[in-house]
């Protein structure tokens, strides 16, 4: 049937090896710049206690938080496109990340849930973002339904009134750190990347993953418009709960770890479907796939670029994010979802 | 010589394909279906007409059985379609949307491959079955060879094609189509419907041009004022219940009876 069936499985294939390769490659770079060699001998664990030090402490769990978090985020996007039926969206349009930045701010500016210690923060945004995703799944579904057009007016009006509240917060918080540290993690930052708050990401990212892998056939007629998914026996209303509540514990947990990275979940989308087609079969592992090559090579970025500061994420992903998300709009061949 | 009438009722024929009786169905507080009663017999080209609001989709995707009726049942061959579960009635009624916004990266096969979704896991797809199910269908549409185009490269009248075999490559016993001549300039509108004529199924469909109604289709279901009855395509009756005048007209070459309108004489 498709002439070139075996495409979309050759691109995740190379997509693959760029990330085995970009990998140790990332890990060069850094405060101080390593030769590849001595960072792949690290990794085997050869070489000297300094080097492993850097390596394997440092930047191995920060550049893995990178492709966890990436790979997440673009997974997101085709969720919530898919969801939404709006090319436009990210996974950021439910209002969950407002959420997240409510929770973050409260435990920046005022201390909030110190009981958590060092978790403090991605616990405050994880709950933050969960309850976010339950109002705006209330409302929502209070008003008739999880409709593409209510989630997308709702998600957007809840965050809206979330994000003013954490901006109160910061606005009412006496300490000037305080402002720089709300900003910097709204901005997405993965400096905070250790092994131990690895574990938690890996696995919501790999099971959301699985989770979206095994229902594409659905996701798929979602895609082609509620009613044919309905006369092929897919329960709307479910998938639709079902993406929703998905895509919040997994917007969530990755907010709560490398705070709101922009872009990723909005245009790497659009990059799979253009190597791979529409469906989702391929789509999710080439957006996986190129979200974490992507995200990977933007902390580089972040962490060279201003030597000795890092510059935040967003910053990064919006300097090379518009103009890719231009540059796609302009391609006649691309229609970013819609037909005509 | 009488003309052969129709089997008196009691006798013993066929069940019909499609029973419903006693549907009746609310939106909000308005009640669109009053105790609807439509049988479809196997082999039949039905048409469901009827003025704009007066519930044509509503009854078409109850009889489709993706909505549930307030009240009453629909029996396929004996079997209520609201006891089946949402993926053994997908396997027996196709229900064909009008869809008007596609993903334009898709490609015709992989749309009209979706069409498979009842008969397997949502996870499995491709595959050589799939293939030939697909290309099968395309050509009944008289679509083959055009598997690999993707949908924002297809005409109006191809994506409706299109749309076709994805609803017959479900292979059900029922198809159920949703204006398919929608938004179809006339010449693409008759090659339709031709080819729905021609496919040799039973089919169910709403349509909004009468003319075309009465030329395609074995008999129309006229859904108006929350009721609906079946009936032959009577002139009359049809003027009556669109509150047009409607005349009968010998074609002079085809020698076929088409329906010409005008506004009714008693409506100023």
């Amino acid at each position: 049937m498709s002439g070139q069936p075996w495409r979309p499985v050759v691109v995740c294939v190379c997509l693959l090896l760029l990330l085995a390769v970009a990998l140790p490659a990332a890990m060069a770079f850094g405060a101080e710049a390593l030769p590849v060699g001595r960072v792949v001998d690290a990794l085997r664990g050869g070489g000297d206690l300094a080097t492993r030090t850097i390596v394997l402490d440092l930047r191995l769990p920060r550049s893995l938080l990178a492709i966890v978090v990436g790979a997440g985020l673009a997974v997101a996007g085709v969720a919530v496109q898919t969801l939404v039926r709006n090319p436009l969206a990210d996974p950021y349009l439910l209002g969950v990340q407002s959420g997240a930045s409510v929770g973050a701010t409260a435990v920046i500016t005022a201390g909030a849930l110190g009981a958590f210690g060092v978790w403090a923060l991605s616990a405050g945004a994880f709950l933050g973002a969960l309850l976010a995703g339950i109002l705006v799944a209330f409302v929502t579904l209070s008003q008739g339904g999880l409709t593409p057009l209510r989630l997308i007016l709702s998600g957007t009006v809840i965050g809206s009134a979330l994000s003013a509240i954490a901006s109160y917060l910061v606005f009412r918080s006496a300490d000037p750190a305080a402002a720089q540290a709300v900003l910097f993690w709204l901005l997405g930052s993965l400096a905070g990347a250790e092994w131990d708050r690895l574990w938690i990401p890996t696995a919501v990212v790999g099971v959301s993953l699985a989770l979206l892998m095994a229902a594409s056939g659905w996701l798929d007629a979602m895609a082609v418009g509620p009613d044919t998914a309905s006369a092929l026996g897919v329960s709307v209303p479910a998938v639709r709960a079902g993406l929703f509540a998905l895509l919040a514990l997994l917007v969530g947990a990755l907010v709560a770890v490398a705070g709101a990275v922009a872009f990723v979940g909005l245009v790497l989308p659009h990059i799979a479907r253009l190597l791979v087609g529409a469906r989702h079969r391929f789509v999710l592992p080439a957006a996986a796939l190129a979200g974490a090559l992507f995200l990977l090579a933007v902390d580089v970025v972040a962490r060279i670029a201003v030597r000795p500061t890092e510059i935040p994420l967003s910053v990064v992903t919006g300097i090379v994010g518009a103009p890719v998300f231009l540059v796609l709009m302009g391609r006649r061949r691309y229609s970013f979802g819609a037909a005509s | 010589m009488t003309a052969p009438s129709p089997a008196p009722a009691g006798s013993r024929t066929a069940p019909p394909l499609l029973r419903a009786t006693g549907l009746t169905c609310a939106i909000g507080r308005h009640v669109v279906l009053r105790d609807v009663d439509v049988t479809i017999e196997a082999g039949e080209t039905v048409g469901i007409v009827g003025p704009n609001g007066a519930g044509k989709s509503t009854l078409l995707r109850i009889l489709a059985g993706v909505r549930p009726p307030a009240a009453g049942t629909v029996e396929l061959d004996g079997v209520a379609l609201g006891s089946l579960s949402r993926r053994e009635r997908a396997r027996r009624v196709a229900l064909v949307a009008q869809e008007e916004d596609l993903p334009a990266e898709l490609r015709v096969g992989e749309l009209v491959a979706l069409g498979l979704l009842p008969h397997r896991p949502p996870w499995a797809g491709g595959g050589k079955a799939e293939a030939r199910a697909v290309d099968a269908a395309l050509a009944a549409v008289d679509m083959a060879g055009t598997a690999d185009r993707p949908l924002d490269h297809l005409s109006g009248g191809e994506r409706r094609r299109a749309l076709l075999a994805r609803g017959l490559v479900q292979d059900t016993e029922l198809l159920v189509l949703d204006e398919p001549t929608n938004h179809l300039d006339v010449r693409h509108r008759l090659d339709l419907l031709g080819l729905v004529r021609g496919l040799g199924r039973t089919v169910l469909m709403a349509l909004h041009d009468l003319d075309l109604a009465v030329r395609f289709c074995d008999r129309l279901v006229l859904v108006h004022d929350g009721t609906a009855r079946s009936a032959a395509p009577d002139p009359a009756v049809l003027g009556a219940v669109f509150g047009v005048a409607a005349t009968p007209v010998r074609h002079p070459v085809t020698g076929e009876t088409h329906l010409l309108f005008d506004r009714h004489p008693e409506v100023p």
